[in-house]
């Protein structure tokens, strides 16, 4: 079939085998610098779906990512106690007893299941009541804002129950695997790989599927969307609750590479930045925010350890030409309408054309659009 | 708990309200006009503080911090202005990718203030006349604290005064009711946008004196206030300066007043809890301007 020998699914399946073969070709250091951004990568997937496609922009995705991050990290510091002990952190507070949510963490399906359930179930409850009163846009970016300020001010101030400001870290083993060996770090990595290729085809679907259609709607024009029928807050507050899963997955699996979660990776100013991956990226593209990940994050290693203090004035560049210079992000330069592509001669409307050039599915922004078959089933 | 206490509380809350009132002014001034919230206004307020070491250090003596006030207010205006001119005029229609990109401004400015001033920051010395404070039935209100009351309440007459009584205020209310019929009429809408982004970073810049005269001036002091802005400019309904205002007395009062039986963490929860609770009977905040557009999101 023609279709599959399109240049983005050729170049895909090539980066897909190198990336598998990565652990034999990177040297442990470089693989687990490799595996933490694969995992972030995840949270800037969400984004995409929920910024980029739903057009709400969370400034909060840190608190998910941390509530992921937290209980696999509880997890690890319970499996290698006996019954009755306690964390190096709360024996050097002086804690009395283990609170009972903590002693929970023991088992390991609890822990996976709490990566599963605690920040999409909060997510969905916060999106809900916030998107029910029509809550959107520089609003709902600042109330999620000062959620992730809240979340890191407790976590930091609680220090006797989460470990406080240096957070959890120094664990040995998972599942009964140890966490040192280099087979369980490239297991963990494929695992990973597995997990961030899964969200790109999944999200690719979603975005697809009539579903991902109204999110759009919901964007562009709540208001049409609602005399057409349509409520737009549930799709919005699936969005939400997608993103939020992603991230929570996404901090389980960076808390394993790293070995360490902390409020500073979850507050105000880590948020914010898995914004940019995604502006960077492509807002619109979710191979484009994968590649902005891993991009942003390799050239922050590399900048701030050889220059800390320019870290911060490329950041802010990175900002600032984002949206004015690359709004579409790196994705837009080869995307339908690139800055490149030749301008038609002769149509001299052809800007008002743009609607009708978007419904085709040869301009379609995603390589696997749907066949024009399932386009036409608008409700009657 | 006796009842010396509990004013202390409220005065602490007036006085934490105070520092949001002016904090926030500026921010809701732009977001009323133009829908877009400046995330450099945080370090708006920390150029105002340090404009205020540089006057304190050229002009000690007791009227330095009058001067450094002036200072402030011109100098973080006209940064605000050229900021508005050099890229959030750009943006316009994009609220959401303003947000980034002055959060882009505010990295660098963080960065810069960090490799001029140095990482733990200047201290400002008050003035003696601002030292020691009053004593009222039992209760101790430091002459700062009074004077950034003061302060925030002189500078609400005056933009009070300014938008109803002069020339500009008369255009910003118009282009603040109905901007494409403003436009029409003639006035110039990106002028009176540049003017008021202006007068807000201005109105940082004198909160950031006052900062400056309660902690030492960091890189990242205008950090730990300005998300708290936010949630006050959110509070007050779009832009509205009375909303603004009766905000900030909302959430200092709340910050105040838990923190009798919560840590701070705690109080900002509690204050955060609060602020979704309140949008869910009032989303369109404190006071709501009436407008009949649909899209008007």
């Amino acid at each position: 079939m023609p279709t599959l020998l399109k240049p983005g699914t050729v170049i895909g399946a090539v980066l897909l085998v190198l990336a598998v073969a990565a652990p034999w070709l990177l040297s442990p250091y470089d693989l687990n610098l490799f595996a933490r951004f694969l995992a972030l990568s995840l949270t800037a997937m969400g984004l995409v779906l929920l910024w980029g496609e739903g057009g709400v922009l969370s400034l909060g995705q840190g608190v998910f990512f941390g509530l992921g991050g937290y209980a696999i990290a509880m997890h690890l510091k319970m499996a290698e106690l006996g019954p009755g002990e306690m964390p190096d952190f709360m024996v050097w507070t002086g804690v009395a007893k283990l609170p009972w949510w903590w002693d929970a963490f023991h088992s390991p399906f609890v822990a996976i299941l709490a990566v599963l359930v605690v920040a999409p179930a909060l997510a969905a409850l916060f999106a809900w009541a916030i998107f029910r009163r029509r809550i959107t846009g520089v609003y709902f970016a600042l109330i999620t804002q000062a959620l992730a300020l809240a979340f890191a001010t407790l976590l930091i101030s609680q220090q006797d129950k989460t470990g406080g400001f240096n957070g959890l870290t120094d664990y040995r083993t998972l599942f009964g695997f140890n966490l040192n060996l280099p087979e369980t770090a490239t297991g963990l990595y494929l695992i990973t790989l597995a997990l961030a290729v899964g969200s790109l085809l999944g999200l690719r679907w979603l975005l697809a599927s009539r579903y991902g259609k109204l999110l759009r709607a919901s964007r562009d024009g709540s208001n049409r969307l609602r005399f057409l029928g349509y409520d737009p807050a549930p799709y919005k507050v699936i969005a939400f609750t997608v993103a939020a899963l992603l991230a929570s997955v996404s901090g389980a699996l960076f808390t394993l590479h790293a070995g360490v979660i902390s409020p500073a990776l979850v507050g105000v100013v880590p948020s914010i930045e898995m914004v940019i991956w995604v502006a960077i990226g492509g807002r619109d593209s979710v191979a484009g925010a994968l590649a902005g990940t891993l991009l942003v994050n390799f050239a922050k290693d590399k900048v701030s350890t050889a220059l800390p203090e320019l870290w911060l004035y490329a950041l802010g560049l990175m900002f600032i030409l984002a949206v004015t210079a690359l709004p579409k992000g790196l994705a837009g330069l080869f995307g339908p309408d690139h800055p490149f592509t030749p301008a038609r001669r002769g149509d001299m409307f052809a800007r008002w054309r743009k609607d009708k050039a978007e419904t085709t599915p040869a301009s379609e922004p995603t390589a696997d659009a749907p066949p024009a078959a399932a386009r036409i089933e608008e409700p009657a | 708990m006796d009842a010396v206490f509990l004013a202390g509380q409220l005065f602490n809350g007036f006085s934490v309200a105070s520092l949001y009132i002016l904090a926030a002014l500026g921010l809701a001034l732009s977001f009323g006009l133009m829908r877009v919230i400046n995330m450099a206004h945080g370090e708006i307020l920390m150029l105002g503080g340090y404009l205020a070491y540089l006057t304190m250090v050229w002009v000690p003596g007791p009227a330095g911090i009058l001067v450094a006030l002036f200072v402030a207010f011109l100098g973080a205006g006209l940064f605000g202005g050229l900021l508005e001119v050099g890229l959030v005029s750009k943006l316009t229609a994009r609220p959401l990718d303003t947000l980034l990109a002055t959060w882009g401004v505010s990295l660098i400015m963080q960065q810069a203030a960090r490799d001029l001033f140095g990482a733990t920051g200047v201290s400002v010395t008050a003035p003696a006349w601002l030292e020691g404070g009053i004593t009222l039935a039992g209760l101790q209100l430091p002459t700062t604290r009074l004077f950034i009351l003061l302060a925030a309440v002189l500078v609400l007459l005056g933009l009070a005064a300014v938008l109803n009584f002069t020339r500009i205020g008369l255009l910003v209310r118009a282009v603040n009711q109905d901007r494409p019929t403003a436009a029409a009429m003639g006035v110039n809408v990106r002028a009176v946008d540049a003017f008021i982004f202006a007068l807000g970073a201005g109105v940082g810049g004198i909160g950031g004196v006052v900062l400056a005269l309660l902690g030492p001036v960091t890189p990242n002091v205008g950090q730990s206030y300005i998300v708290t802005a936010f949630l006050v400019v959110i509070l007050g309904g779009l832009g509205s300066i009375i909303g603004t205002t009766i905000a900030a007395l909302i959430i200092g009062l709340i910050m105040a007043m838990t923190q009798i039986f919560v840590d701070v963490s705690f109080a900002q929860v509690l204050t955060l809890l609060f602020v979704v609770i309140f949008l869910q009977f009032r989303p369109q905040g404190v006071i709501a301007v009436k407008s009949r557009a649909l899209d008007a999101e």
